[in-house]
């Protein structure tokens, strides 16, 4: 089930997202964070932040905000079971704080195989803008998917 | 506040060691990183994917590698930050996060370290590989 090379410059939908201070602090649990300045809104402050900060890794929630966040791979004939997270790689240009709405345009930019089609690999790269237009951050991932019914 | 006075290459960061990852640790990090892919939480789906139990998300390991650089230096030094991942961590695992200095570097007129980092499990296994540029004043 080879991908269609031809995927490659596609451009998925764009993904919005009101960054809530809720949602970073359930982040920030479940991540095992200690540091109040990501749970409690006037540490934060008092640490010279506008607001609660989102972890570093925390833009990757972004682009699973959507109904189905995994269409793009189903678009691309890729079972969820199949996949697994290759590479990930975040240049950051700005910090994002609870009340930030962000928004996420990512773009296929290849698609490769590797051990005669055993393993295939699909990289992305996104940009994410702050409300104002801003550049936040650029993501850059690899998706890995395992054929294992191919003999290399 | 932490202070990136002092740091030199092969300066080593105090390393970072996470409890046995639970279950529960991956259901809280599926809701809250919105990564819902059921292999990661359900054992049935888990196994039918040919896998012998679930296992942890990779993002929830880059998360942990996070927590080491933002104990060291306050986020916003952060510039880059990347990792490949090597291996799975299998629900139980205990990861350890490590970094060191590697090289300091002017750029833009800024001194920058980049770090070397790591992921190691209790049994040796490495899981992530990683880099990071962080700013030092």
């Amino acid at each position: 089930m080879a991908i269609d090379p031809r995927a490659v410059g596609t451009e998925l939908e764009p993904v919005t997202m009101d960054v809530e201070r809720g949602r970073l602090r359930s982040f920030a649990k479940a991540i095992g964070e200690t540091n109040q300045i990501y749970f409690d809104v006037d540490i934060a402050r008092e640490a010279g932040y506008p607001d609660i900060p989102a972890p570093p890794t925390f833009l990757c929630a972004l682009m699973l905000e959507r109904p189905d966040p995994f269409d793009w791979l189903a678009d691309l004939g890729v079972e969820l079971q199949r996949i697994l997270h290759g590479e990930q790689k975040f240049t950051y240009h700005a910090m994002v704080y609870a009340g930030s709405r962000l928004t996420a345009r990512s773009r296929i930019v290849d698609v490769y195989a590797k051990k005669g089609g055993a393993l295939e690999f699909i990289v992305r790269e996104t940009e994410v803008t702050n409300g104002d237009g801003t550049k936040v951050a650029e993501l850059n991932d690899v998706v890995i998917v395992r054929n294992p019914e191919v003999r290399a | 506040m932490t202070t990136a006075h002092g740091v030199e290459v092969g300066t080593e960061l105090p390393p970072l060691r996470i409890p046995p990852i639970t279950r529960t640790t991956l259901a809280l990090f599926a809701g809250a990183s919105g990564d819902h892919n059921p292999i990661h939480i359900d054992i049935d789906v888990a196994r039918s994917a040919g896998m012998e139990d679930v296992f942890a998300h990779g993002m929830l390991s880059m998360a942990y590698l996070g927590r080491l650089l933002t104990e060291w230096v306050p986020q916003e030094r952060i510039r880059s930050y990347s990792v490949r991942f090597s291996a799975i961590t299998p629900v139980h695992a205990e990861p350890t996060c490590s970094g060191r200095v590697t090289s300091i570097d002017s750029v833009h007129g800024e001194r920058r370290a980049t770090l070397d980092l790591t992921v190691e499990l209790a049994d040796g296994t490495t899981t992530l590989l990683g880099e990071a540029v962080i700013a030092l004043d």
